[in-house]
């Protein structure tokens, strides 16, 4: 499996080596390519940076205050993950005149990621042990400095890993910042391809975007350390101590609110308000319907496969952490940033030459989606078989139970949920995608996405505006799988 | 037990896509790659089908990123015909060697300027370029009365212009045609020094239309559909038709080719003939894309400017959006 997601590294590579040196050395060292570094740097930057502000912040007024209706605020919190940040885009711009440029970027890209940090800081938070807490606060620590000193230290894991996907995701992003006019090097990738005469200078900035992404994978590694994070025994769980807000009940509850507003409220009055003002509004049910049943089997066979190939990647590195695994595991993240248009031409140029029988047809679209998403599901797959410790499966063993009942009896169960909440990311992802769709589909597929951008290139508004509204649709039981995933346990970090 | 249901939902989803996977090609059918709006195929694809009993099977997608695609795919490509917005990507596709000949009576029905003249493929509509001006910022006593014009200091942040997108690319090669190298480089500098860049044309019409910048280069149909449309983002706008072969009045071509490695060229060749001629010429005119027939037997109704008023500038289509035009929109950092 690591050898198919270097699939697109290799075409990069290649073709960098191809062009030689010295041009490619023109190529990079470029004003527009600073500009493109600056903007790109400062975007991720920025948006971690408050992607773990808001994530963080509503994670813990949601789990550990008396705001009201808090099982509420949980659910509308997440509830931006069903919405394509590209539909999130389309309804700034569509609503907010003079919405572009570096802060509209970073509005539209915290209010459509942030729930990325939000979701496993809330799975840590309710599993933490108050026990910590209350020794903190018997030893005279006030109560922001025992969230700054116990709290927020056990959260770094969860906030680390939920600041990797979501820088990963920026990198690749596209459709939400062309429409906000804020380039990086994935928007600039795609206008290179746009020229007639710069299939190369796009791969130099691909290739520099490869480096871009082992920089943000690297330094995740060195921040998460060497610590542990695990007790010695779970214990018995005992409820927290609920935080009473007082006189700030009620407008921390209001940024609550203001935030639901803008994340899901927003996007949602637009997609209503294109409905009614545009005329080519209408409502083909028999095509939206075929282009929702196609999106859905897409994302759930997509989603299927990319969980299967996941799991030895995962197990490998977990149950024989090392070099080799590592590099394994984190060669799998390197797809995910780059863009669709890359990824999509590599396998095209691979996938005709080695494979043809199977060129377009649904097998090479689904390992396409693998590829580019896998790292969506090793990372919940992953922190899944951390909670698995090894002394399960020898327990299992010295009771007699053969290896494969042992994975079916033990080690499934336990993962069950990690598998499920990848499974989500990965449909979530694959019901958005549209490059890829577009040049491997078999001929005649049309998805939701690919409707939706038909429609939207075109000036056509309305038409555009229910396939935005199905898309957001279908995405809601996935959604609703990690909001409640995150209630059990956590799926992105777990005590190792 | 609970993973079950979980399977039996995988399968009744994942059956329907297996059966499409079966197919029933039974007829004959050519494959297109259409980077042209895809509603516009619809409207004009089924004539020919009911026609000829060919059926026509669109992948769509964007200019260059299907160039691209059909370069890559080179001699085992599945297309049989290419269609694109504009002109450069034909070229790019023709550079790599990989169409046929169009047919001599097929390039006959459309004028010569619009098809390159080694006839590798054929032009067959048209859009023009436009300025478009907010109402409140601009009479028309002060509109300029060439292209080049906006690079002059009394036009610094007052024009929006959108350089990633294909289409402004292929009027700085008219500018390069019609002006010579200097002149063009000496007005994308001051264009990229003094100029709003915007993402695409579409937002540059809304950011005229709403007043955040004066005037914006665009081409006419997005101004005329968004008025068919609802108007909200052009009713405090006006289009100004620039004249008198001025490179503002630059004509990008949209072009159809037909691919050597197709093993259904006869069929391929006749889907453009039926592209050019006068039924598809007028099914494009009614559908609408608002776009010029190049056929001269048909015509766009009104409101449209007349596509015998405009005056664009003779310029050779296959030497649009050359190397020279990239690198200098390199050089003045606007690519």
């Amino acid at each position: 499996m690591g050898a198919l997601a270097l699939v697109p590294l290799g075409f990069v590579v290649v073709y960098t080596a191809l062009i030689g040196p010295g041009d490619a050395w023109d190529l990079v060292a470029r004003p527009r390519v600073g500009e493109l570094l600056g903007n790109t740097v400062t975007l991720v930057v920025g948006c971690t940076a408050t992607c773990t502000a808001l994530g963080v912040g509503c994670a813990w007024l949601v789990e550990r205050t008396d705001v009201p209706l808090s099982r509420v605020w949980h659910g509308l919190l997440v509830a931006p993950l069903a919405v394509p940040a590209f539909v999130n885009s389309y309804s700034w711009a569509s609503l907010v005149p003079g919405i572009h440029g570096f802060t509209g970027a970073l509005v539209v890209i915290t209010l459509s990621y942030y729930p990325l940090v939000y979701l496993p800081v809330v799975a840590v938070l309710r599993g933490l042990d108050p026990a910590l807490e209350e020794a903190a606060y018997s030893l005279g620590h006030s109560r922001a400095r025992t969230f700054a000193r116990v709290v927020l230290p056990q959260l770094r894991p969860a906030v680390l890993g939920g600041c990797l996907l979501v820088s990963l995701h920026l990198l690749a992003e596209f459709g939400a910042l062309q429409m906000l006019q804020f380039p990086t090097f994935t928007t600039a990738i795609y206008d290179q391809y746009g020229s007639t005469f710069n299939g190369e200078a796009a791969n130099m900035l691909a290739s520099v975007l490869v480096l871009l992404c082992m920089l943000i994978l690297l330094a995740e590694l060195r921040l998460r350390g060497r610590r542990r994070y695990a007790r010695v025994a779970r214990g018995a769980a005992r409820p927290v101590e609920i935080i009473r807000l007082g006189g700030g009940r009620g407008p921390l509850t209001l940024v609550l609110a203001a935030v639901v507003a803008l994340a899901v409220g927003l996007p949602a009055y637009s997609l209503v308000h294109w409905l009614r003002v545009g005329s080519s509004t209408e409502f083909p049910v028999g095509e939206l319907a075929a282009a929702a049943g196609t999106s859905l089997g897409l994302g759930a066979a997509a989603a299927a496969a990319t969980v299967v190939l996941a799991m030895p990647a995962a197990w490998l590195a977990v149950r024989y952490p090392g070099l080799t695994s590592n590099l394994v595991e984190r060669s799998t993240y390197v797809a995910n940033a780059l863009p669709g248009i890359v990824v999509a031409l590599a396998l095209v140029t691979v996938s005709i030459r080695a494979v043809q029988p199977i060129y377009q047809t649904y097998v090479l679209l689904l390992l396409a989606y693998a590829i580019m998403f896998l790292p969506r599901a090793v990372v919940s797959v992953r922190a899944a078989l951390e909670q698995a410790p090894v002394l399960l499966d020898e327990v299992a063993h010295s009771l007699g139970v053969g290896s494969l009942a042992t994975v079916r009896r033990v080690t499934l169960p336990i993962i069950a949920p990690g598998i499920g909440a990848g499974a989500a990311l990965v449909f979530l992802a694959v019901s958005t995608e549209l490059t890829a769709t577009l040049m491997l589909a078999p001929i005649d597929t049309t998805t939701l996405a690919t409707r939706f951008w038909a429609e939207s290139s075109s000036v056509a508004y309305g038409a555009a505006a229910p396939y935005a509204l199905l898309m957001v649709l279908i995405s809601i039981p996935a959604a609703v799988l990690l909001g409640r995933h995150a209630s059990l346990s956590s799926p992105w970090e777990a005590p190792r | 037990m609970r993973r079950a249901p979980v399977a039996l939902t995988a399968a009744l989803l994942i059956a329907p896509l297996l059966a499409a996977c079966g197919g029933d090609d039974d007829g004959p059918f050519i494959t297109v790659y259409n980077a042209q709006h895809e509603e516009l195929l619809e409207e004009v694809a089924p004539i020919f089908e009911e026609e000829t009993g060919i059926e026509v099977k669109l992948r769509s997608g964007k200019d260059l990123e299907l160039a691209n695609q059909l370069v890559q795919e080179g001699d085992a490509s599945p297309a049989d015909v290419f269609l694109t917005e504009n002109s450069p990507a034909m070229t790019l596709v023709d550079n790599a060697g990989l169409f046929e000949p169009i047919d001599d009576e097929t390039l006959a029905l459309v004028p010569p300027q619009f098809s390159p003249s080694d006839k590798s493929w054929l032009g067959f509509i048209a859009r023009s370029t436009v300025m478009v001006y907010n109402t409140d910022a601009l009479s028309e006593d002060e509109l300029p009365t060439s292209l080049m014009d906006l690079a002059q200091p009394e036009w610094a942040s007052r024009v929006a212009f959108s350089p990633t997108g294909a289409d402004f690319q292929a009027i700085v090669s008219a500018v390069v045609a019609t002006q010579g190298e200097e002149a063009a480089r000496s007005w994308i500098q001051s264009l990229a020094d003094n100029g709003t860049v915007l993402e695409n044309n579409l937002v540059v019409m809304k950011a005229v239309n709403d007043g955040e910048v004066d005037a914006g280069i665009i081409y006419h149909y997005y101004w005329y559909r968004d008025q068919k449309e609802s108007g909200e983002n052009s009713d405090s706008s006006q289009l100004h038709f620039f004249g008198d072969q001025d490179p503002g009045a630059f004509l990008s071509v949209s072009g159809a080719g037909v691919l050597a490695a197709s093993d259904k060229r006869e069929d391929a060749q006749a889907f453009v003939e039926f592209l050019a001629g006068e039924e598809g010429q007028q099914a494009i005119a009614d559908s609408y894309a608002l776009e010029y027939p190049l056929n001269p037997a048909v015509s766009l109704e009104p409101p449209v400017k007349p596509f015998s008023e405009l005056e664009p500038p003779a310029i050779d289509v296959s030497t649009l959006n050359s190397e020279v035009v990239v690198q200098m929109m390199q050089d003045v950092g606007l690519l």
